[in-house]
């Protein structure tokens, strides 16, 4: 099955690449987020996958684009990026949560009201989210914030669809009871 | 406190990700302003398929603004081909590239038919409907002129409605559409109330061809050679035939 945008970013990828950062580019960023250090990092990974992007699609035949699973292989080379900079900076990956109130203040959302994160409990969240395993925390985003299928998750962390599958449950699992503990319920997702 | 979800971890990227990723890949236009008689200050934007758009804004921010809006690319301030803008100087509206990714192919088509209106003379509507053989689609025509991105290069200010009427413009309304054609050398005023009188062709009683009243060669046959006709059948059943420079009829 072709995707209807990669047909086009074969046939004229200057046109059809705006299209391709539209489309994916919240799932990239809100990615890019979890896995990293905070918004500022956030917008660097984003904006460097899709340099990246751009220039691998540059030197790709148009068979090999037509064959693309855009999202999912935008948030492999995230996730990818993402370990990279932790690796460089030789130390665990430093995910911080993201401060809402904090991140208000310093940097105002001017844009739609949407991307501000506003709730104390999406702090909460967040912060409860960097607690986990790299391994844990990769598999629930790419999951449930990137909303990818497992295969492509299986694809993009290079480990058999099992092993995701349960890294996702166990993850969750811990995530709910790091929230139980602040008071906070965890909603069952599927 | 109600329960929390680990979706509500998804969130949108800001408004400048786009922006900025498309700036660092290059794909941005570029724009310069310049002084017109009779518009005032024009913004012409190119990149390497040709000229993109033109348009009028009180500043520059706005004009960034709207192309962003419009267009999903960044624009930034620097060179467009030298040739369009001396068409556009010029009234000329040939001799640059244009892209038109975007417009649809009927309203290109439209467009393409319009770019080839010469200068101090025009067209209707359903003339250019007729050119591109969808006669029926007159009303069609008239959103591909509205919607012209490249308004001036492509002049569909010499695109008038059926009765004569100077109809509307988007880059600055009616009046502005008036000094445009006055500036070419058309007086519209003219041609309206030849239009109010029923006139729709002239002909010339020597060659026996009928012209559309704004046609270059109308307007230089004498006075007391012109024959006025109110329809295309009416010049037809006089004998004339259909000059081959502004093809009144077919």
């Amino acid at each position: 099955m072709t995707d209807e945008l990669c047909a086009l970013l074969a046939e004229d990828l200057e046109t059809a690449f705006p299209t391709l950062v539209r489309t994916h580019q919240d799932a990239v960023f809100a990615t890019a987020l979890r896995c990293s250090g905070g918004w500022h990092d956030a917008e660097d990974l984003a904006q460097e996958t899709f340099v990246r992007a751009h220039r691998s699609l540059l030197g790709w035949e148009a068979q090999r684009i037509r064959e693309l699973r855009p999202r999912a292989w935008l948030c492999t080379i995230v996730v990818n990026l993402a370990r990279n900079r932790a690796r460089d900076a030789g130390r665990r990956p430093r995910v911080v949560a993201f401060d809402d109130a904090r991140a208000h203040a310093a940097d105002p959302p001017r844009g739609p009201e949407a991307w501000a994160e506003r709730s104390e409990q999406r702090g909460q969240l967040s912060a409860a989210l960097a607690t986990l395993p790299a391994a844990h925390r990769e598999a629930i985003v790419l999951r449930h914030v990137a909303g990818l299928g497992y295969a492509e998750i299986a694809q993009a962390l290079g480990a058999p669809v099992g092993t995701v599958k349960a890294q996702v449950h166990r993850g969750l699992r811990t995530l709910a009871e790091v929230l139980r503990a602040q008071g906070l319920t965890l909603e069952e997702v599927s | 406190m109600g329960p929390v979800n680990v979706r509500d971890l998804r969130v949108a990227a800001p408004p400048t990700l786009s922006f900025s990723v498309l700036e660092r890949v290059g794909i941005f236009d570029t724009y310069t302003a310049t002084e017109l008689e009779p518009v005032g200050v024009v913004y012409v934007a190119s990149n390497p398929r040709g000229v993109s758009h033109v348009d009028v804004a009180p500043d520059p921010d706005t004009f960034e603004a709207d192309f962003w809006r419009h267009f999903g690319r960044p624009v930034r301030r620097g060179k467009v081909p030298a040739a369009a803008l001396r068409a556009l100087e010029a009234g000329r509206t040939t001799g640059f590239d244009v892209d038109l990714r975007g417009v649809g192919d009927f309203h290109r088509e439209a467009l393409t038919a319009a770019r080839h209106i010469p200068r101090g003379e025009v067209r209707s509507y359903s003339w250019v409907a007729r050119e591109i053989h969808r006669e029926r689609a007159v009303r069609a025509v008239g959103s591909a002129m509205a919607q012209n991105p490249i308004p001036l290069l492509i002049p569909c200010h010499r695109v008038v409605r059926n009765d004569g009427r100077i109809g509307e413009y988007g880059l600055g309304g009616p009046d502005v559409k008036r000094r445009l054609l006055r500036h070419e050398g058309l007086e519209p005023a003219e041609l309206e109330r030849l239009a109010a009188r029923g006139v729709r062709l002239l002909g010339s009683d020597t060659t026996r061809i009928s012209c559309l009243p704004s046609c270059h060669h109308a307007r230089r046959t004498a006075p007391r050679h012109l024959v006025e006709f109110a329809s295309t059948d009416a010049a037809r059943a006089a004998g004339y035939r259909a000059c081959k420079h502004c093809r009144p009829f077919e």
